[in-house]
């Protein structure tokens, strides 16, 4: 069985989780000469928010599909998901098996890293599925945004890192893992 | 005179920079306002107001053709020339700006976030919106007055009747606090005089407004010399707070009206005329000790009121002193009824009972008057060309500044205020002759920026302006630089002819009107390819500009139409009405360099005979035009 202090931490990492709902989790930035003040989008855990219809405007030209988030299942499915997420941490937390600790941070890990390659999956359908009649055709370019870091499209400079949400994900992740350890040398003391 | 080796450096904005205040000048004959950067001098922008502006539409397009209609019909030119920026307190607040069509007598009020005309309303019973627009100090009411005395109301009389039919009448327009929003409260029959300018009391002369007035001989013809025989005319001293309980008592009347009081419409975008029938008139004579007259040496211009409201200066055109009146004497002396005779009901003070001080030798010609809030004032004198500044504390001159030439008003920003930003001011010129490179006989109009933050007056810079800024009005860039509106969000457009989506583009013939409800966004018109129009059809092209991105206006312009262009803002609907006069296909196209493949957002329009066989059809996701 975990200490009472973990299964309390536990359940506050669970609840933090709801943080989620409230603030974005990805931030792409896109720079340009012509926007001094700046373009970009913010993915939430259920929409996106920002300049989408500008940035679609844009992507015209290269023959990009417009960002429709409407048409985007997984907005539709991560509140759930989230949802299923913080229950899953509190029930551990309740139930106060090591084991159920270390199957939540896996789940959060996992859920994260499957969220991420799905956000590469559209990246790279966005960047490279385009419209044979586009006006403008580079030779050999795609325009996949990076998932992480910057990248040069043409004209525009685009950066992708965590929002507050991403970042909130991340630090309940690495508290999680500590709680494991913890919990080990714990263990150990007690045999 | 020679300018200082580091005048440059003081007016220097490097690129990129912002200046430090927006400027707002009165075009004067070209009928609008032009948006300056001080104290770079750079023309910002334009705002059309009274004047048709081709290069916007504005004025051509169906949604603003509205905001020029009068009671004579469409108008669409006047004469601006003072801009007036709204206040609370005393103080600017970065509302509206107001500014008088003096021709056919009309007051305009623009928004500060747009910089764009919203209202226009005309003055009834007016002839000359001179006076006018000033605002007391919370911009209850707008005050303004007639130039021109004439008969009230108008009749069929003998010119050589002046002195018995014609009068003069001031009014009193209120603002609604939240929107700005005009409505003429009342009016006031005054003496037949020629009123010149105006302003209203503050702190403590709060509740009172002041009008110059000249051609107090009432002479009708020549005024050149008939008006200006006596040796003293007026200011008109007039506590509206008076006026207004006078008003609720009953004692003015009803009185027939006609004037147009146009409005636009924020979400919708669209002006809307509403005709006026009557208005409320009060009788000077009727309303006792609401009006007083200060008699003030000799054809007097400007009346300005220092940041305390305590002095009255006057200009006087042919006067040799600046005389000063003071608010309190002014008060003591109506209490004491130290009075030499009256006019038309009107008690006329004695000049020693109200005068403070008159500032010597101040130089031929003083017009106008602002202040710097540390106990000097700056009067503008015409015949002289300079600029003199004098202590409001001695009444002396203490510097004196050529100015090149004959200068009319000057500005300090905020000067008009009860605290003045002080750092500069600006003289507006009439006449420029040598200053720049000539250009045939029609010469710019200049204005010269003064430092005034040290102990002398010191030019730093010439500028041309667009028409002849009579006045201006200066405000610090903060107070509304980060308010400047971007984009009108596409989802609130209530245009009635606004096509929100590409998938709602299309095309309806009733009769002989065509409506063609086109979407424009980056690079393209949709429908771009129209058939089936005929001769003796009116099309209206209803653009909307689907863009929500800064910086990005499009523009509309169709060959051959008798009308002009439309620039459209994002998120704005814009209308231009074109009677096809030849059969042939004819293109439109983009005027505002909009994007990379700008040269190839442009289409074109099939037009046919009268009765020809040629169906209605465009392109688009509801065309029928493949």
């Amino acid at each position: 069985m975990m200490s009472g202090s973990s299964r309390a931490a536990l359940a506050v990492l669970a609840l933090a989780l709801l943080a989620l709902y409230a603030v974005p989790l990805w931030h792409v930035a896109l720079i340009a000469p012509q926007y001094p003040e700046g373009l970009g989008f913010y993915i939430w855990v259920d929409r996106m928010s920002g300049d989408l219809q500008s940035i679609n405007g844009l992507n015209h030209y290269i023959g990009m599909k417009a960002i429709v988030p409407e048409s985007i299942p997984e907005l539709r499915f991560m509140p759930w998901a989230l949802g299923a997420l913080v229950a899953a941490g509190l029930v551990a937390a309740a139930w106060g098996r090591r084991v159920a600790l270390t199957m939540w941070v896996a789940l959060l890990a996992g859920g994260s890293l499957i969220g991420l390659a799905d956000f590469y999956r559209w990246g790279y359908d966005y960047g490279r599925n385009l419209d044979p009649t586009a006006a403008i055709k580079v030779p050999g370019m795609t325009y996949q945004p990076p998932v992480l870091g910057t990248k040069e499209l043409l004209n525009f400079k685009a950066t992708s890192l965590p929002a507050a949400g991403g970042w909130i994900a991340l630090a309940v992740m690495l508290v999680g893992l500590a709680l494991i350890l913890r919990e080990r040398r714990l263990a150990r003391r007690v045999t | 005179m020679t300018v200082d080796a580091d005048a440059a450096q003081s007016v220097y904005v490097a690129p990129g920079d912002h200046d430090e205040l927006y400027a707002f000048m009165s075009g004067g004959f070209s009928g609008n306002v032009s948006v300056y950067g001080l104290p770079s001098g750079r023309l910002l922008q334009q705002i059309p107001v009274f004047s048709q502006y081709p290069e916007k539409g504005y004025g051509y397009s169906e949604q603003t053709k509205a905001l020029l209609e009068t009671s004579w019909g469409f108008i669409p030119w006047d004469d601006s020339h003072h801009p007036q920026l709204s206040v609370t307190g005393g103080e600017q607040d970065g509302r509206w700006l107001f500014i008088n069509g003096m021709n056919t007598p009309r007051v305009a009020r623009i928004d500060l976030a747009t910089m764009e005309t919203d209202e226009i309303l005309e003055l009834p019973h007016t002839a000359g919106s001179h006076a006018s627009p000033f605002l007391t100090e919370n911009s209850e009411y707008l005050v303004s007055a007639t130039r021109f005395s004439v008969p009230t109301v108008q009749r069929d009389v003998s010119i050589r009747a002046y002195k018995e039919q014609f009068a003069g009448v001031l009014s009193f327009v209120r603002l609604d606090p939240e929107h700005g929003r005009m409505s003429l409260a009342f009016q006031v029959m005054m003496p037949g005089f020629d009123y010149d300018l105006a302003r209203a009391g503050k702190g403590r002369s709060h509740g009172w407004a002041f009008f110059t007035s000249y051609n107090s001989e009432q002479a009708s013809t020549m005024k050149e010399i008939g008006a200006s025989q006596a040796d003293k005319d007026f200011i008109a001293a007039i506590n509206w707070k008076r006026a207004e309980a006078c008003v609720a008592e009953g004692k003015a009347k009803t009185i027939p009206a006609r004037y147009a009081h146009n409005v636009m419409d924020h979400s919708s975008g669209v002006a809307t005329t509403h005709m006026q029938a009557s208005s409320v008139m009060l009788n000077a004579g009727d309303c006792p000790n609401m009006v007083y007259f200060l008699p003030t040496p000799k054809s007097p211009h400007g009346t300005d009121i220092d940041p305390t409201g305590e002095l009255i200066v006057a200009g006087g055109k042919l006067a040799t002193v600046i005389p000063v009146h003071s608010f309190s004497k002014m008060i003591a002396a109506i209490e004491a009824r130290d009075f030499d005779g009256e006019i038309g009901g009107v008690p006329v003070l004695k000049y020693e009972a109200t005068i403070a001080g008159e500032v010597q030798n101040p130089g031929l010609g003083p017009l106008h008057t602002e202040f710097d809030g540390t106990g000097h004032a700056y009067t503008s004198v015409f015949i002289s060309s300079e600029i003199v500044k004098w202590s409001t504390e001695t009444f002396t001159v203490v510097d004196r500044v050529p100015t090149y030439y004959s200068v009319g008003h000057l500005m300090v920003p905020g000067g008009d205020t009860k605290t003045p930003y002080g750092k500069y001011v600006i003289a507006l010129n009439k006449i420029t002759k040598d200053r720049y490179l000539p250009t045939g006989p029609e010469l710019t109009q200049s204005a010269q920026l003064y430092d005034i933050s040290g102990p002398r007056m010191r030019l730093l810079l010439d500028f041309p302006t667009v028409g002849e800024p009579h006045y201006a009005q200066a405000l610090p860039a903060k107070l509304i630089k980060d308010r400047q509106v971007r984009v009108f969000a596409i989802a609130e457009n209530n245009d009635p002819y606004a096509t929100k989506r590409v998938q709602d583009t299309r095309v309806q013939r009733r009769g002989t009107r065509v409506d063609v409800y086109m979407t424009a966004i980056r690079s393209n018109f949709m429908p771009d390819n129209i058939e089936g129009i005929q001769l003796g059809d009116s099309v209206f092209f209803h653009v909307t500009n689907l863009e929500q991105d800064w910086d990005v206006p499009h523009g509309f312009a169709m060959m051959g139409n008798r009308n002009a262009e439309l620039l459209i803002m994002p998120g704005r609907t814009r209308t231009l009405v074109w009677v096809p006069q030849r059969v042939g296909v004819y293109p439109f196209y983009c005027t505002d360099f909009c994007s990379a493949l700008h040269q190839e957002m442009q289409g074109y329009v099939r037009v046919s005979e009268r009765g020809a066989n040629v169906p209605l059809a465009w392109n688009g996701p509801n065309g029928t035009l493949r």
